[in-house]
């Protein structure tokens, strides 16, 4: 295992780079990840519940953050690989354009908040509003998610291995989501609906995507938008 | 924005650090409270029928003999209250005083004394250091550091209701041993202010976090355990907040119905550990063994001793 302490590698591909919070700031981290070839590997350690780290970068990387951290960790991501071996506080993928986030603990609020593309794991629980303004990009929680999960999701999926909190999916948009386990109440304009073989087969590939072994794609509850909030219609003439 | 810390030691273990434990957790907490700050901590009784007051004195000439200040202020307090006050401590920014716990005997006598003194907190375990400026520096300037005790509460604050003083800033202590901090903006401050107003409670600041501390007081003095109080605050007030409220005996927390504030609570044998962000209690010892949860909405959490 190669190991860069002192300045930022140019290109370490075929080795692992390791990146000591404990003697660089944030800044630092993450400059250090922006100079990295594609197709590195990078070992993140001694977190400590640092914030924002990992955040904007568009090339593929395998990133391991060793360690508990804080907000924000890979938000903004544009191709990267990033597992946390730990739990994350708020707005963990935030606005994540491609790539996978994994999370190996707990996240907490706004997990994976307007995400665009990308897939976003996690799999112990989230708190309040996960997935909220999902934009296209996939969320699988493999416990349970908080009160307002999914609030204003537009596009995506989103899949709940355990339980659902208060009002799921309120004001949904094209979002669906998918729950293994209870829901405590629906959103409002969100209601359950019959799961097709498509919704059973999207997923069956999430569920293998991300690793779950407790859910069966044929036993979760599918809840979408009801559509009496959400009449946006283009044609029309612009009343809105 | 704001940030709240919060320690409350189960065990003898860490009561001569208790200082030094909170100081970096505040410090940490400076970039969501920047620009004042305030701790209460909790340590063993003065003996009944007194009080600790902690005393800000804005005229205290830091060139002058503070402590000559301080002392002629003692015997003065003493020879008007017919009874003995005794000098603790000698702060930058005033003094603590163990003096009869006749609070508002003795709250007179010290403003005829001295129109430039103020009590921020009085009780039988509590001092209180309120501040503006940044956590580190207050920290230092009080050597917090020093502290020992079995409990603390501490805040960093950005203000967004009201100015940045001394008077604003937090803990809010306006009863014996009680102690707040609030991490957020409640919105019907005024409403329950007049109300409260009404029933004889007048609060000092325009601050909306002060108005929940006297709610939670008025309850407390009427006997109710603080969880029943907190559950009044959650009835009566509108907004957001994380609480951590303290009578030095229980210690709570709650979040608002919506959890729009964090907090992170950690929990080992040997403590708990309340921060806003889970960064703040990283310098703990034994954090990576803690049992660490989020308070869900509007569930309130109390650990008494």
């Amino acid at each position: 295992m190669g190991t860069v302490t002192d300045t930022a590698p140019e290109t370490a591909a075929g080795n692992t780079v390791e990146l000591d919070c404990a003697g660089m700031s944030t800044r630092e981290v993450n400059a250090a990840l922006h100079e990295l070839a594609a197709g590195s590997r990078v070992l993140v350690l001694n977190p400590r519940g640092r914030h924002n780290l990992a955040v904007a970068l568009d090339q593929e990387l395998e990133i391991e953050i060793a360690g508990h951290a804080g907000y924000f960790i890979g938000g903004l991501c544009d191709g990267p690989s990033i597992t946390v071996d730990g739990f994350v506080g708020w707005s963990l993928a935030e606005n994540l354009m491609s790539g996978t986030v994994r999370v190996r603990g707990n996240a907490s609020e706004c997990c994976a908040a307007s995400a665009h593309g990308g897939l976003i794991v996690v799999h112990g629980d989230t708190s309040s509003r996960a997935g909220i303004s999902l934009k296209g990009a996939e969320l699988a929680v493999g416990g349970d998610v908080g009160h307002m999960s999914g609030f204003m999701a537009q596009a995506g999926t989103m899949l709940i291995g355990g339980n659902a909190g208060d009002a799921l999916g309120d004001s949904l948009y094209e979002a669906v989501i998918y729950v293994a386990g209870s829901i405590a109440s629906l959103g409002s304009d969100a209601q359950v609906e019959d799961l097709t073989q498509e919704d059973v087969d999207r997923v069956r590939s999430l569920v293998e995507r991300a690793g779950f072994d407790h859910v069966s794609p044929e036993n979760v509850t599918r809840v979408a938008s009801a559509k009496h909030l959400y009449n946006f219609d283009a044609l029309k003439e612009q009343k809105y | 924005m704001c940030g709240i810390v919060g320690l409350h030691l189960k065990t003898e273990r860490h009561r001569d650090a208790l200082g030094r434990l909170l100081s970096p957790m505040l410090d940490c907490l400076e970039t969501r409270g920047p620009d004042s700050a305030g701790l209460a901590i909790y340590s063993e009784p003065v003996a009944e029928g007194l009080f600790r007051y902690s005393v800000r004195i804005d005229g205290l000439d830091p060139d002058a003999d503070t402590k000559a200040e301080v002392a002629t202020l003692v015997v003065e307090l003493s020879h008007d209250l017919g009874s003995t006050v005794t000098c603790e401590r000698v702060r930058p920014d005033g003094a603590v005083l163990i003096a009869s716990d006749q609070v508002e005997t003795v709250s007179s006598r010290l403003a005829e004394r001295r129109p430039d003194a103020t009590v921020v907190g009085f009780g039988r375990h509590i001092e209180v250091v309120k501040d503006v400026g940044r956590p580190r520096d207050i920290c230092r300037r009080h050597e917090i550091e020093n502290r020992s005790g079995y409990q603390g509460v501490g805040h960093t604050r950005m203000a967004t209701e009201s100015a940045v003083t001394i008077d604003h800033s937090h803990p809010f202590a306006p009863n014996a041993d009680l102690a707040l901090v609030h991490n957020g903006s409640f919105s019907n401050h005024a409403t329950v202010r007049r109300r409260l107003a009404q029933q004889g409670i007048d609060c000092v600041t325009d601050n909306d976090s002060e108005v929940a501390a006297r709610l939670i007081g008025r309850d407390i003095d009427s006997g109710a355990t603080l969880e029943t109080a907190l559950k009044t605050v959650g009835q009566e007030m509108d907004g957001f907040y994380t609480l951590l409220v303290t009578t030095g005996r229980e210690f709570a927390v709650v979040r608002d119905s919506f959890a729009c504030k964090p907090l992170v609570v950690a929990e080992t044998d040997e403590y708990v550990a309340v921060t806003s962000e889970y960064i703040a209690m990283t310098s703990l010892p034994g954090i990576g063994s803690a049992k660490v949860f989020e308070p869900t909405p509007g569930e309130i959490h109390v650990w008494e001793r």
